[in-house]
């Protein structure tokens, strides 16, 4: 046979959308994902099913009612939305919480930073086809979800901190069992982390996979495990401490945690290795619980102000932005949540990967959508998509103004 | 009622598959949903199954309040689902709209979209509320189909009244 006619044959590029019903996604979000035979070229995301606006629902509510609607942002990471709302207020309102409040609210945050990491750990193990170590890890995560009920009433959305401290004290009892249940936990998050390790049924899936190198970690952005995952030492509770991370920072005990290897391997790493250390910090935390008050009274009206408050979440860096004007109520509140740092970096780690591997790739970032959705505009008028550099988009904005007069 | 369908209806109620829709929820539902099929509580006992189609279902669980952009994901979904169908709303949100009540992108209680079945109230409700729920939604749709067991023993009614005012006595 001659070798004059062969013809290459390029597989033909075809869409496939995973979404906004998905079984392998837990909450609706859509992506678009083009691929070339088994490779994925290019990847696009589409979100904003979840959009439920509560940033203006907000402003028609009073502090201590956005606090309970600040926690239903997302119900993975309850207390950390609800006590960054609180920091924020207090820091807007300039007054200082007791010292055990401080360190009860610390606590609540680690013992969910400990769940949601389990939680993910459980769905990674699923997302590789490995449901027994799905259904174990998801059996042990009882424990933390038990400390958390006794801890504050509720196993989800745990309404602990309110405007000036926290609503329920820890008893003498209660410190003795936690301190008990953490060892039990401490026990088998090793053995996760030997089977995550050692385990080859996990291991292979993982090895190699989502690459995000560590510049393009710093391009795009990235926050929390999958900055750390590529060695971008980002970690709000040691670059800037509040609360009782001060005081965990200043003994010197905990150290951030961070892999080189820059894919889901290590990012699935860095999070079984952090959830250890956040149990040793809650033990800390419990072993040198300050005496005192848990609440400082604080005026329902806050003087006019303007603030920032940050907090390492379990996905990553979690910011408030809050103005308040004098009144009960806030006049703007702006939440920036980790998983939308992290959507720009999940479109590099998808390129090039075999299509299989997209669900631990989307994965590996623990996306949150309820964190995340917020309003776009976009044009569906032509299917053209065109990047518009920003000085472009300037020139045009400011044309628009002209032929408008400001109004809108 | 012929003998095979009443063997289909036996069946129905034995090995219900359910499917699971977010619709605009904070996870806080879903992961004490999943957490109710999980070891401890092991819903799976009942013959309970969570499938990934809207077309091998026979109830949807959702949670969340209807927001906007989900509504005609919603209806198309739960178009798709093959007869009997039945809906289970889990959580505040999913009954009335929750703490989102109000908000300008949401409907307010999956009811404004699709009719419902059985509500199971709470924010979350705790994985044995969402157990308890689908095992009462069993008894009822084993009553609809006339495949109910027959009871040996009459059951006693629950008198809240007097068990009240047992607990009054008491204290």
């Amino acid at each position: 046979m001659s070798t004059g006619n062969r013809k290459t044959v390029t597989p033909p590029r075809v869409t496939i959308p995973i979404g906004p019903q998905h079984p392998a996604l837990k909450e609706p979000g859509m992506f678009k994902l083009t691929i070339e035979g088994e490779r994925i070229v290019d990847a696009e995301v589409n979100i904003g099913y979840n959009h439920r606006g509560i940033e203006k629902l907000a402003e028609s509510k009073t502090h201590l009612q956005v606090l309970y609607l600040a926690e239903r942002i997302c119900g993975i990471c309850s207390a950390t939305h609800n006590g960054n709302y609180a920091q924020a207020v207090e820091m807007a309102a300039e007054v200082e919480i007791p010292e055990r409040a401080k360190f009860i609210r610390t606590l609540t945050w680690e013992l969910e930073r400990i769940h949601s990491h389990i939680l993910w750990l459980g769905v990674a193990f699923h997302e590789v086809g490995f449901d027994t170590a799905f259904m174990y890890s998801w059996r042990d995560r009882e424990i933390v979800m038990d400390m958390l009920e006794d801890l504050s009433g509720n196993r989800v959305n745990y309404s602990m901190n309110t405007i000036g401290g926290v609503r329920r004290n820890v008893s003498e009892e209660l410190r003795s069992s936690l301190l008990t249940r953490l060892d039990k936990l401490e026990e088998r998050m090793i053995y996760y982390r030997d089977v995550a390790i050692q385990e080859k049924t996990f291991w292979n899936r993982v090895d190699g996979v989502g690459v995000l190198e560590t510049s393009v970690a710093r391009a795009t952005g990235a926050v929390g495990p999958t900055a750390r995952g590529s060695n971008v030492p980002v970690d709000v509770r040691f670059n800037d401490p509040t609360q009782a991370y001060v005081h965990l920072r200043d003994s010197g005990e905990f150290e951030m945690i961070l892999s080189e290897r820059c894919d889901v391997a290590g990012r699935a790493i860095v999070r079984v290795v952090e959830t250890i250390e956040s149990i040793k910090m809650c033990r800390w935390l419990l072993q040198n619980l300050p005496d005192g008050p848990i609440r400082e009274r604080v005026r329902p009206r806050v003087q006019p102000n303007e603030v920032l408050a940050r907090y390492e979440a379990p996905r990553g860096e979690v910011v408030h932005y809050l103005v308040t004007n004098g009144t009960d109520k806030p006049e703007r509140w702006k939440v920036r949540a980790p998983t939308h740092a992290n959507w720009v970096s999940m479109r590099h780690t998808l390129i090039g990967n075999y299509l299989a591997d997209a669900p631990i790739i989307l994965a590996a970032i623990d996306p949150c959508f309820s964190c995340t959705d917020r309003v776009t505009i976009v044009d569906t008028d032509d299917n053209l998509i065109e990047s518009v550099p920003l000085d472009i988009m300037r020139v045009r904005a400011n044309k628009w103004y002209r032929q408008n007069g400001g109004k809108f | 009622m012929g003998f095979l369908q009443k063997l289909i209806n036996k069946a129905r109620v034995k090995s219900p598959y359910v499917f699971h829709f977010n619709s605009g929820s904070c996870n806080g539902c879903d992961i004490e949903i999943l957490a109710a099929l999980m070891p401890r509580l092991d819903l799976e006992r009942f013959g309970v199954k969570l499938v990934g189609s809207p077309r091998h279902a026979d109830i949807m669980l959702i949670t969340g309040p209807v927001t906007e952009q989900i509504r005609p994901r919603l209806q198309r979904i739960y178009e798709q689902m093959a007869e009997p169908k039945f809906v289970v709303a889990v959580g505040s949100c999913a009954c009335s709209g929750g703490v989102f009540r109000g908000g300008y992108n949401v409907l307010g209680g999956v009811d404004q979209a699709i009719p419902v079945t059985a509500y199971i109230p709470g924010c979350p409700p705790k994985p044995t509320a969402i157990t308890f729920g689908a095992y009462k939604l069993l008894e009822v749709l084993s009553k609809a189909f006339g495949v109910a067991e027959k009871k040996e023993k009459e059951e006693v009614p629950f008198d809240i009244t007097a068990a009240q005012s047992e607990g009054v006595a008491e204290t």
